[in-house]
């Protein structure tokens, strides 16, 4: 359980995380979703103690983390690929963080084991891939074998059977009853791996629900119905209330009635239909409704800025 | 890998010991973060190589021109600092390792992880200067005993030469072991203070270094008071048993200075650790 409680942040005038204030639940997965620059990260890291809160207040499992007893055994993170010492192998920069939370050794050789990177081990870090950092990130954050579990965006640089396999993981651990909160800026990700999303733009939490309701919420969520009767059953379903557009291939689209419903009422007038096709606008459409005043980079010269600026506010 | 191999595998270590983290853990996590990464050896290599080789080297040339040496010379010449000559250059390859003890966790990231695994943070920089301080005085003073007696046997007869019993030699080549792990500790503070190699290596060979050149444009009378208190001049009067002048610390007292200083740059280190973000 992550509790945060009007969170803020400023550096100097400006306000990364502004009054955010969330629970993460145990047992789902829970998405983090917001543009570069959101203030993602910096949150991550007053989570994580890293970074203090100009303002507010944040909890793991009721503590704050510098209290925690043995913070590996408590949460464990992935904060960024490949924050490790080039020279040293991925054995040792494992162990060295066992040892600091007195965790046994044969617990490294489990975790490499686990992400896949038994057999470049003892090999320097330097040398890896971007997805081979992310892998061994995600070692360190399994090391202490944590109720909860943050990884800030996790499948970056990774192929897509890597992508699937830290999916699966994250469901994995979600449904061991763990907390697993994920960060991403790429709503398609989030779509398919979280249970729950946390909403940030600029800073502000925008919403907070379940994956599936962001969905429904979306005012693009339409129902495309074909029929021989179509002028019929336009007639009879504006009169229940719904809003109708005809599209210029000869269907309608239909807002406010579900397919249920639409459905039922052909049948009593009695029209065949043809089609009847619930279209729900990708999850990407809706993220970016909701963050669309919340960018802070827009296009043209400022999105060169948004790129070299990256997700490290 | 499905999530149904995964799970077995995770679920390993449960069951929260009682306690907490300690020093014990963090100390043996710097002992493998030294010994794992080869700036070690290579600095603490060159220690070895350059403080005994070119310490022998001193001695053998010194030893050559014995014959050609006037009586002024031969009467002031300090067989004991001459066999420890090259420990001031030790310094720099030992400076560069303390500031990296810290500045590479900050160059590199890891120092995430480390705050993460240990979120109290002067118990860190604690954990570092115990381990560090620990090796370099171990290396340093193995480096000064040897230097100086393969330098002494190296100055045969006629030469004059000193042994661990004549006064003051046993003091300097201690010292000079002493001299170069608390130089280490400085640096290692800067690096604290300043988080960043090569700001924290310029800032230590300029106080090392450069400061002495400086102070050297000031009058003669400012230039004497101030110039007993730079690590160098310190170093110089630990490392040898006669050169110790009016405008000098005693021995003992100017390693107390030095250990003021790096007392000094620890603290503030160590209050800037908890309150910088990471």
């Amino acid at each position: 359980m992550i509790e945060a409680h009007q969170l803020t942040k400023r550096y100097g005038d400006k306000l990364a995380v502004d009054q955010l204030s969330f629970t993460v639940r145990p047992g789902v997965v829970t998405g983090f979703l917001g543009p570069n620059g959101a203030g993602k990260s910096t949150t991550m890291r007053m989570i994580m103690g890293l970074d203090g809160p100009s303002a507010g207040d944040v909890t793991v499992n009721g503590r704050h983390y510098h209290d925690l007893p043995w913070p590996l055994h408590e949460v464990g993170a992935l904060l960024e690929a490949k924050a490790i010492h080039p020279g040293r192998s991925a054995q040792a920069h494992l162990q060295m963080l066992a040892e600091a939370n007195h965790i046994a050794r044969r617990r490294v050789s489990e975790v490499l084991e686990i992400v896949g990177l038994t057999s470049v081990a003892r090999r320097r870090a330097g040398k890896f891939s971007l997805g081979m950092g992310q892998r061994l990130g995600i070692a360190a954050a399994l090391l202490g074998d944590p109720e909860v579990l943050l990884f800030d965006e996790p499948v970056n640089g990774l192929d897509p059977d890597g992508i699937r396999w830290v999916r699966n993981l994250l469901k994995g651990l979600a449904a061991e009853g763990r907390t697993v909160f994920v960060s991403s800026h790429l709503m398609s990700e989030m779509a398919l791996t979280a249970d729950e999303v946390i909403i940030l733009g600029r800073g502000r939490l925008i919403t907070q629900l379940p994956t599936s309701e962001l969905l429904a919420q979306s005012s693009q969520r339409f129902v495309r119905v074909r029929s021989p009767g179509i002028a019929q059953l336009q007639a009879v379903l504006e009169r229940e209330g719904a809003v109708t557009t005809t599209e210029d291939d000869g269907s309608l689209s239909v807002r406010g009635l579900d397919e249920v419903a639409i459905g039922e009422l052909a049948a009593t007038i009695p029209v065949v239909l043809h089609e009847l096709a619930p279209q729900s606008a990708s999850l990407e459409e809706a993220y970016m409704e909701l963050t669309e005043d919340s960018v802070e980079f827009h296009g043209g010269a400022a999105g060169v800025a948004a790129s070299s600026t990256g997700d490290r506010t | 890998m499905s999530t149904a191999m995964v799970n077995p595998a995770i679920t390993g270590a449960r069951g929260l010991r009682p306690g907490r983290y300690g020093i014990s853990g963090l100390l043996k996590s710097e002992w493998t973060k030294l010994r794992t990464v080869r700036s070690t050896m290579w600095t603490l290599g060159i220690t070895v190589v350059v403080g005994i080789g070119i310490s022998a080297l001193a001695a053998a040339e010194t030893r050559s021109h014995w014959a050609t040496m006037g009586p002024g010379q031969r009467a002031s010449f300090d067989p004991t600092s001459t066999s420890l000559t090259a420990l001031l250059f030790c310094q720099l390859a030992i400076g560069v390792l303390g500031v990296l003890v810290m500045s590479a966790e900050y160059g590199t990231g890891t120092i995430r992880a480390t705050f993460s695994a240990a979120p109290r943070r002067p118990l860190v920089l604690a954990a570092k200067v115990i381990v560090f301080g620990v090796v370099t005085l171990v290396v340093a003073e193995i480096v000064a005993f040897a230097s100086f007696l393969l330098g002494q046997a190296l100055l045969t007869a006629p030469a004059t030469h000193a042994s661990l019993s004549t006064p003051g030699a046993l003091r300097a080549v201690v010292g000079t072991g002493l001299y170069l792990g608390v130089i280490g500790l400085f640096a290692l503070g800067l690096a604290t203070i300043i988080r960043h190699t090569a700001g924290a290596i310029s800032a230590f060979v300029g106080i090392l270094l450069v400061l002495p050149i400086i102070i050297e444009a000031l009058p003669n009378s400012l230039q004497f008071d101030i110039r007993r208190f730079l690590p160098l001049q310190i170093g110089g009067v630990m490392m040898s048993v006669n050169s110790q002048n009016a405008h000098s610390f005693a021995p003992w007292t100017g390693f107390f200075m030095l250990c003021v200083y790096a007392a000094a740059v620890l603290v503030i280190g160590g209050i800037l650790l908890v309150r910088r973000d990471a």
